[in-house]
């Protein structure tokens, strides 16, 4: 019966997806606008419910634009390509465990398939959108989203390597590739074992997926709309959409690495997909949080952030969650103490380096 | 091994988002970085001073609205003043008073609106911008008490004001000098010391004090070069010269601290408006003055003090009802003389907010 | 408070320089010949005493028969202005030499005068129309172009 419970899962992903995508957007409207002191959309349906809703049909009327001397196919084919791996990554994030949950049990993993290269899958998966990004720049035939497209591959290579570094440090402490097994390794959830690997990642993480500080790729003051500068109508919303779906990507991915995913924390009730949604909602509150307050970043100063900040700490934080894993000390409270203290001060003291030997020019 | 690259000319404008209007910067890039510059402007030119020449004195006031519309009333201000020069007619002291409070607040309105939409530039995403609003508003309803309007106000006369304040404008604008304080620091703690603002502002889009002296910067750019040049304090027009302020300066003439001066002439307007309100003295607002002006042949240059520089009107005069010649020194357009010297060799996104740090408006530098 | 200076007395210290070049002085205003607008812009800069570091305005007037340049000159460390005028007569093939190398405010203002009045300024780097466009029909500000 695998393939009916596939059919069920690609069901219930695209409906997940495509409903938290139309609710973070909500959301992110509503929350900020409470940031800026403004009610935010509340005009279209109850307490603004239906904006989303009414934005969609909206931009479906849209004319759809292909600009005459850009490439054509390239053109229509890039929001897909930058589209589909958003959907792609929840295929592995799991939604509950095996065993008894909060209301019911389950006899395997909610997942749609919980493979055992979880996390290489999301890694490389992730990383195709930036294709889509590089076609959608070049195809437009247009200044602006050329150079949207060279931030792009500048940002996204750069910021994969500390990205991928911190996650490595999951893996040893969890033994695991499987995102199913990361979870269940998660007495202690692994924000507070690796504190550093956590700050790295969400960094890395805001950084691919483009949102404030880091969101140079659709820096509007400076080169309008990127690379969907010249993009209308549903191949515009692909894109939009894409950008929100990353977002829920991305969340769900912190949930499940560093948070503990699904399991309510240190086991104090059953475990529930509800909690998971819940994390889920509490690291895009935190990323709508850093972009409502920080003004962005210069290109040069994001490079040097990734490979003389985040790169040498990750190296940093590999090591010391490797050295905890040989030693006697193990992943157990100790650690906890030992890693939240080192990482204070690591933090502390690259920050101040960081900043007296760039001087003025980088922060 | 050295990369063969290729310089892109980009047209940043006549649209574009952060272009704070019709204004296009024809930038040479390599990359990221700027290597040519040449500033395009014109595209919102209306013509205001040929349409002086065809409108009386008293007709062109509303036109001085439109110029600079984010301080019309120093626009107002400039202009009345130099036509009183011209004509050798004073503005009774109530009058006086309340034309320093009008500027003041304007200037304080102005500088809101600059750092709010510079931040912007620099990606605050519109946070910083909607907590200025929130002060602006509240001026807003105060010009719309006196005059009925909220943008162009139009609300100087040739030797006065169309009227008197009314009572309920005396105690609105004394509760916000007593809260307006708080709100600047509370500006200044969202935003001074954030390292982000700091790696972006200092030591970018440095004007040099000689370069900013040469180029006839006016305003917050010559003062954030250093220059401590106030023409209310070296040239003090209306009663100016009894009201105490200081005028704050910077130190390199980077973005960050034009920025700040900008953030410290808050504070000093505040405290104009303090001391304005206190001897605002009863009285007329308006002295006889004919509503079509005579003034005797002759030429006259007024400049005052604009929130964005040193706005300055060249009128002549051939002893009609109309200015013979009505020149308009606009301190947005010439302060972008040195934009060019600023950003060579600077990112892109440097560029936006060294426009955005100049603070212009196109429905001035255009006229 | 700032002091206008006198005409008559900067005029008197130029004629050593410049024989010839101021032709009259009133009140408040310096009138020189065209040709020799940019070296006396240079020797009010750069004379001690004198110090006009810097260019308030720059714009020329209409008179029909002629057309005034009016350059209004103040000094921010003596905080002292004087106008400076050159009378250009007749109404074809205006040129005065420019004022760019001596004060880089005059570059925007001096395209302005161009392509409000059509009068050229000789030396200037970039000499184009600054807001209405290339091809533009005369020149607004002239009297007779409405």
């Amino acid at each position: 019966m695998d393939w009916l419970r596939w059919i069920i899962f690609v069901v219930i992903i695209l409906a997940f997806a495509l409903s938290f995508v139309m609710a973070f957007i909500l959301l992110e409207r509503r929350i900020v606008g409470k940031f800026q002191l403004r009610p935010g959309p509340n005009r279209v349906g109850p307490m603004g419910m239906l904006q989303p809703v009414a934005d969609a049909v909206k931009i479906l009327l849209k004319e759809d634009i292909t600009p005459a001397k850009g490439d054509r196919w390239v053109h229509r084919l890039a929001p897909i390509v930058a589209f589909a791996p958003a959907l792609l990554v929840f295929a592995v994030v799991p939604f509950q465990g095996k065993g008894p949950g909060l209301g019911f049990s389950l006899d395997q993993p909610a997942a749609l398939a919980d493979l055992n290269v979880g996390v290489l899958y999301i890694v490389a998966v992730s990383s195709i959108s930036v294709i889509g990004m590089i076609m959608a720049g070049w195809a437009s035939n247009n200044k602006y989203s050329l150079l949207g497209a060279m931030r792009a591959i500048a940002q996204m290579v750069s910021y994969e390597v500390p990205l991928v570094l911190s996650i490595v440090g999951i893996v040893i402490a969890s033994g695991s590739l499987s995102l199913n097994s990361i979870v269940e390794a998660q007495s202690i959830p692994f924000i507070l074992l690796q504190p550093l690997g956590f700050l790295i990642y969400f960094l890395g993480a805001t950084a691919e997926i483009n949102r404030a500080p880091f969101d140079l790729l659709e820096a509007e003051s400076e080169i309008v709309a990127s690379y969907h500068t010249e993009y209308s109508g549903m191949r515009f919303a692909m894109f939009f959409l894409g950008e929100y779906a990353y977002a829920l990507g991305v969340s769900a991915i912190v949930s499940v690495l560093f948070l503990g995913g699904y399991k309510f924390p240190f086991g104090l009730l059953p475990q529930s997909f509800i909690w998971f949604l819940a994390k889920i909602f509490l690291v895009f509150f935190l990323m709508l949080w850093v972009r409502s307050t920080l003004p962005r970043v210069r290109i040069d100063q994001m490079m040097a952030f990734a490979w003389k900040f985040l790169l040498p700490l990750s190296l940093v934080n590999l090591l010391l969650v490797a050295a905890e894993g040989v030693s006697t000390i193990g992943f157990g409270w100790a650690a906890v103490g030992i890693n939240v203290i080192l990482a204070i001060a690591f933090v502390v003291i690259w920050a101040n380096r960081f900043y007296r030997v760039k001087g003025v020019t980088v922060g | 091994m050295a990369l063969r690259t290729e310089p892109i000319v980009v047209n940043m404008g006549p649209q574009h988002p952060a272009t704070h209007g019709v204004f296009r910067m024809r930038v040479t890039l390599d990359g990221e970085v700027i290597t040519d510059l040449e500033p395009v402007m014109g595209y919102l030119h209306r013509g205001v001073e040929k349409l002086a020449e065809a409108r009386t004195y008293t007709q062109f006031i509303p036109l001085t609205d439109r110029m600079d519309y984010l301080s019309s009333m120093s626009n107002n201000l400039a202009y009345v003043l130099a036509v009183e020069k011209l004509a050798g007619v004073e503005a009774p002291p109530r009058a006086q008073y309340l034309r320093v409070i009008m500027a003041e607040m304007m200037r304080i309105s102005n500088h809101l609106m600059a750092v709010g939409t510079f931040l912007d530039d620099m990606g605050a995403f519109h946070t910083p911008l909607l907590y200025m609003f929130r002060e602006r508003e509240k001026l807003l309803d105060l010009f719309e008490m006196v005059c009925g309007q909220r943008l162009t106000y139009n609300y100087m006369r040739i030797g006065g004001l169309s009227h008197d304040i009314p009572p309920e404008f005396l105690p609105a604008l004394k509760k916000f000098v007593r809260d307006m304080p708080g709100f600047v620091d509370e500006y200044d703690q969202l935003i001074r010391e954030n390292e982000i603002v700091l790696a972006r502002t200092r030591g970018v889009g440095v004007l040099p004090r000689a370069l900013a002296i040469n180029a006839s910067a006016s305003g917050p750019v010559l003062r954030g070069s250093g220059v401590k040049w106030d023409l209310r304090k070296t040239d003090p027009y209306l009663v100016y010269d009894k009201l105490e302020f200081d005028v704050p300066t910077g130190a390199v003439g980077d973005i960050y601290d034009r920025y700040r001066v900008r953030i410290e002439e808050m504070r000093q307007s505040v405290r104009i408006l303090e001391q304005a309100i206190e001897r605002l003295p009863p009285g007329e607002v308006r002295s006889d003055v004919p509503h079509l002006v005579h003034p005797p042949r002759g030429e006259v240059y007024g400049h005052i003090e604009a929130p964005k520089g040193e706005l300055g009107f060249y009128l002549v005069s051939d002893t009609g009802i109309a200015p013979y010649r009505c020149h308009i020194r606009p301190p947005s357009l010439i302060n972008l003389t040195a934009l060019r010297d600023m950003v060579l060799g600077m990112k892109i996104a440097d560029a936006i907010i060294t426009l955005g740090s100049i603070d212009i408006v196109l429905g001035e530098v255009d006229r | 408070m700032t002091t206008a200076l006198s005409g008559r007395d900067v005029a008197q210290r130029l004629s050593d320089q410049f024989p010839n070049m101021v032709n009259l002085c009133d009140g408040s205003c310096l009138w020189v010949k065209p040709e020799a607008v940019a070296e006396v812009a240079k020797f009010l800069r750069d004379t001690p005493g004198l110090d006009f570091d810097y260019l308030a305005s720059l714009t020329a007037v209409d008179f029909w028969d002629h057309f005034d340049v009016v350059y209004h000159l103040a000094s921010l460390q003596r905080n002292h202005t004087l106008v400076l005028r050159c009378q250009l007569p007749g109404r074809q093939n205006l040129a005065l030499p420019s004022v760019v190398d001596v004060w880089r405010g005059a570059d925007l203002q001096e395209r302005e005068a161009y392509d409000m009045f059509g009068i050229q300024f000789t030396g200037h780097p970039n000499m184009k129309r600054l807001l209405t466009w290339e091809g533009f029909p005369g020149h607004p500000l002239r009297k007779d172009w409405l």
